[in-house]
């Protein structure tokens, strides 16, 4: 995808969605386009963050390993989702493996670009952390509706 | 002079009608798939969405949708979930054995309003049964629909109901080849699960919809159907193409007992699918 | 039809009771019994509370000696019509199990041919608001429809009115307006003692043929409608009915209700002696060999703590959601439902609530502080990207 046509495609994706053109124009240039195959890791447990991510084809599962229960599936993340939001947070660490398990195509964003141009602008720092507040706010509460176990039997 | 009736006239919505049991499916752990032939008499006629009362010789009776295809009737398909002395009865029986069923009751699933637009069929756990009867009317007219999406969302995949059909609906339900209009979630993986794992109300906001004409039927827990309607309308679907089908306590299906009253709805006759915007102020109450 | 006018002395009535009964009428009507005027079978007019007045208030009925012996002279009482139409115990089918083959039989218990003989204003709009609910829908009830072909109605107009009555606030009394067949007005004048009558359908005019009557004159009539319209000033409750649905809507969350429920004992009275409340359950039992199975239909009230048992658990918990429930079914939702209220204004579950609660004073409550409560309430879902 060219330059252009990547700024296009991302001011009509949800997450990118509203930012100014100029924002959008210097992501589409940060923007690297990803290929991983199946096993693949896109970070493992204990990475600094290095980049955060646009799924744009193919699903990424979060996991963490446990001796004797092997990768636990914490989430999948498919098309269209945003991965990395503790890129704004630059002393967190990752908490668990981005396995691929079906072919990706993805996005990659720099996190120190993109922290060093917040810490610049910070008019697009608060956009992005708008929107990454609601991609946290997305997964918690899918999260805490997970744990009440609603398909469970009644009693 | 009057002369005294001496017999109840027919037909009486309170009798029963025996049929029998064809075959006895073991779906998962806690649930089962009866399929039901008539004792005597014509097969029962529904529509997608509809129920019956299904009555254990001596048990009880309960409401259970119906989840077969209703262009066969002759086999009348239940698929019920063991939750209490009823079920746990129903999910017992074997071939040959004979159950009093009533109806079909309710209202049904608007597969004419929804023709020309895209389709959203969202499932939690037991709530697909109900939604299977519209998959194969959707399947029958396919092309009378844009795109179709069946989201289906389970605990965990050793909890997934009808995986072959789920398969083979990958492609049947396309409208375009490469399309993957069948979308599974698990909330718990295990095991070697290699779909998806993660709210199926996460899969609401990367569907590729002209929401404007899009319909979309959702059965599962209330609360799971709440979100759901909240990620719709967020799509920007009109409040009048949301339909869920909703659940009270059920002991006559036809609007005498009163037990079934949700605000002034009867969910047994003025549902038990609604468009949303006839339940919408009463859903968010509690103890309502 | 013809709607004539006209009078039966007080052995014109008894004929009346006899006649009902040779026709084959089981006749029920009022009569005492421990310490209540209930609806049993009549054999004669001797039978009714001859001379007796009923007391009520909130949470108190008495019966007192009246100065007269008039044969009507009381309201109602802890029975409603509704127990012969819509029976508290029924069977609804059997069914038996032989040879891998289940057969169903519907009750065909022969139904009783009743003669319903005192009915007031309020009892027939209770009845016809019944009708409405068992016959007006996509479904009929068989049973209710087969009582209710066969009932004959002599109508009572109330001359007085008790403490509870409201009849006047719902437009349900207190004179009997249709669904009769005789309608009378019971009429005690110096050492007189008769009945001014109307005649609502041909069964009412072919049995008054049976006995002794004739025409009503000018001032007899005049008398009867003056007594009916002393009954309607005497109304001891008043419900305020404009705008009530949406009133109760947009109020569903008001205080109120929290201080109701801290007197409701969730007892269900009201809802047993309501002539309008219609919820039922069911009940499935088998014979020891497993061969017979039976099912049967009684009674049930909203009260009840399992009524909206949901699998894991009811729907209603709280005391306040299930009085919430009765109250805005009642006087809210039945609108939605069967396009008029479900109150007839008899005042019954005020005078047998055990703690007297009153509904009238309820809603008045609600409507002179309403709460803030907008109708539509934004529904639940979070922010998701």
């Amino acid at each position: 995808m060219s330059k252009t046509s990547l700024q296009q495609y991302l001011s009509e994706h949800p997450f990118f969605r509203g930012l100014r053109p100029k924002d959008l124009a210097w992501l589409a240039e940060l923007a690297e386009p990803l290929a991983l195959e199946v096993g693949d890791y896109l970070y493992r447990e204990g990475d600094q963050s290095k980049d955060f991510y646009l799924v744009q084809e193919g699903l990424v599962r979060l996991e963490i390993h446990t001796p004797g229960r092997g990768a636990l599936v914490i989430q999948t993340l498919g098309p269209g989702e945003v991965l990395g939001w503790s890129v704004m947070l630059p002393e967190t660490r990752k908490t668990f493996d981005a396995h691929i398990f079906q072919a990706a195509r993805l996005l990659a964003f720099d996190a120190a670009a993109v922290r060093q141009r917040s810490e610049e602008d910070h008019h697009f720092g608060y956009e992005l952390c708008k929107r990454f507040s609601r991609v946290i706010g997305g997964r918690l509460q899918a999260t805490r509706l997970r744990l009440l176990d609603l398909y469970g039997q009644p009693h | 002079m009057v002369n005294p009736i001496s017999s109840i006239p027919r037909p009486d919505p309170m009798l029963p009608r025996p049929f029998r049991v064809a075959r006895a499916i073991r779906e998962t752990a806690d649930v089962v798939t009866l399929e039901l032939e008539a004792q005597e008499g014509p097969p029962l006629a529904f529509l997608p969405g509809q129920f019956t009362m299904l009555y254990v010789f001596g048990v009880g009776e309960v409401p259970i949708s119906i989840s077969g295809d209703p262009h066969k009737p002759e086999r009348l398909v239940h698929t019920i979930r063991r939750v209490g002395p009823v079920t746990e009865a129903l999910c017992q029986l074997r071939k040959g054995d004979v159950v009093g069923v009533r109806g079909p009751f309710g209202s049904a699933w608007p597969m004419e309003q929804a023709r020309g637009g895209d389709l959203v069929v969202v499932a939690g756990g037991i709530g697909l049964p109900p939604l299977r009867p519209a998959i194969y009317h959707l399947l029958r007219h396919r092309r009378d629909y844009g795109r179709v999406y069946l989201l289906y969302g389970a605990r965990t995949p050793a909890d997934l109901l009808f995986p072959q059909e789920l398969q083979r609906w990958q492609y049947t339900l396309s409208h375009a080849p490469g399309a993957s209009p069948v979308r599974v979630t698990v909330d718990r993986a295990e095991g070697a699960w290699n779909g998806s794992v993660g709210l199926v109300t996460e899969l609401i906001p990367y569907l590729h919809l002209d929401p404007a004409h899009t319909t979309a039927l959702m059965v599962g827990p209330e609360v799971m159907m709440r979100f759901t309607l909240a990620e719709l309308r967020k799509r920007g679907v009109p409040e009048e193409n949301l339909y869920l089908s909703m659940e009270r306590n059920m002991k006559c299906a036809v609007g005498f007992c009163g037990h079934c009253q949700l605000g002034p709805h009867f969910v047994c006759k003025d549902g038990p699918v609604f468009a949303f915007p006839q339940v919408r102020d009463w859903i968010v109450r509690k103890e309502v | 039809m013809s709607k004539g006018q006209f009078v039966l002395e007080r052995s014109g009535l008894e004929q009346l009771l006899q006649a009902l009964k040779a026709e084959g009428y089981q006749t029920l009507g009022p009569t005492m019994r421990e310490g209540a005027i209930v609806y049993d079978e009549l054999q004669r007019l001797e039978d009714l509370p001859i001379g007796y007045t009923d007391h009520q208030e909130g949470g108190t009925y008495r019966l007192r000696r009246r100065s007269d012996e008039a044969l009507f002279g009381y309201n109602v009482g802890p029975h409603s019509w509704k127990r012969f139409l819509h029976p508290p115990l029924l069977r609804l089918f059997r069914s038996h199990r032989e040879n891998g083959k289940l057969e169903f039989e519907s009750e065909d218990e022969p139904i009783p041919k009743y003669a319903f003989f005192g009915v007031r204003a309020c009892e027939l709009a209770a009845i016809q608001i019944q009708d409405r609910v068992f016959l007006g829908g996509p479904y009929q009830d068989p049973h209710y429809q087969a009582r209710r072909e066969q009932v004959f109605i002599v109508a009572i107009n109330c001359t007085q009115a008790g403490n509870t009555c409201f009849c006047t606030s719902v437009n349900s009394g207190p004179k009997a307006q249709t669904g009769f067949d005789l309608a009378l007005t019971e009429v005690l004048e110096g050492d007189r003692h008769y009945f001014v009558g109307e005649v609502g359908s041909e069964a009412g005019a072919r049995l008054l043929d049976r006995v002794a009557h004739r025409p009503a004159e000018g001032s007899e009539w005049s008398q009867a409608e003056a007594l009916v319209a002393q009954a309607a000033r005497q109304m001891g409750r008043q419900l305020d009915t404009e705008g009530l649905k949406e009133m109760l809507y947009q109020n569903l969350e008001h205080p109120r209700w929290e201080e109701v429920a801290a007197r409701c004992l969730s007892c269900g009275n009201c809802t047993q002696v309501c002539p309008t409340c219609f919820c039922t359950s069911v009940e499935d039992h088998t014979d020891l060999a497993g061969q017979m199975a039976e099912r049967t239909r009684r009674w049930d009230s909203c009260f009840t703590a399992d009524f909206s048992y949901l699998h894991g658990g009811s729907v209603r918990v709280s005391t306040r959601a299930r009085y919430r429930q009765w109250l805005t079914h009642k006087l809210a939702t039945w609108q939605d439902q069967f396009g008029s209220l479900g109150c007839v204004g008899c005042g019954r579950c005020i005078t047998w609530c055990p703690v007297g609660i009153d509904l009238t004073e309820e809603v008045a409550a609600m409507r002179s502080a309403p709460s803030e409560q907008p109708w539509s309430v934004p529904p639940a879902g979070g922010a998701h990207v």
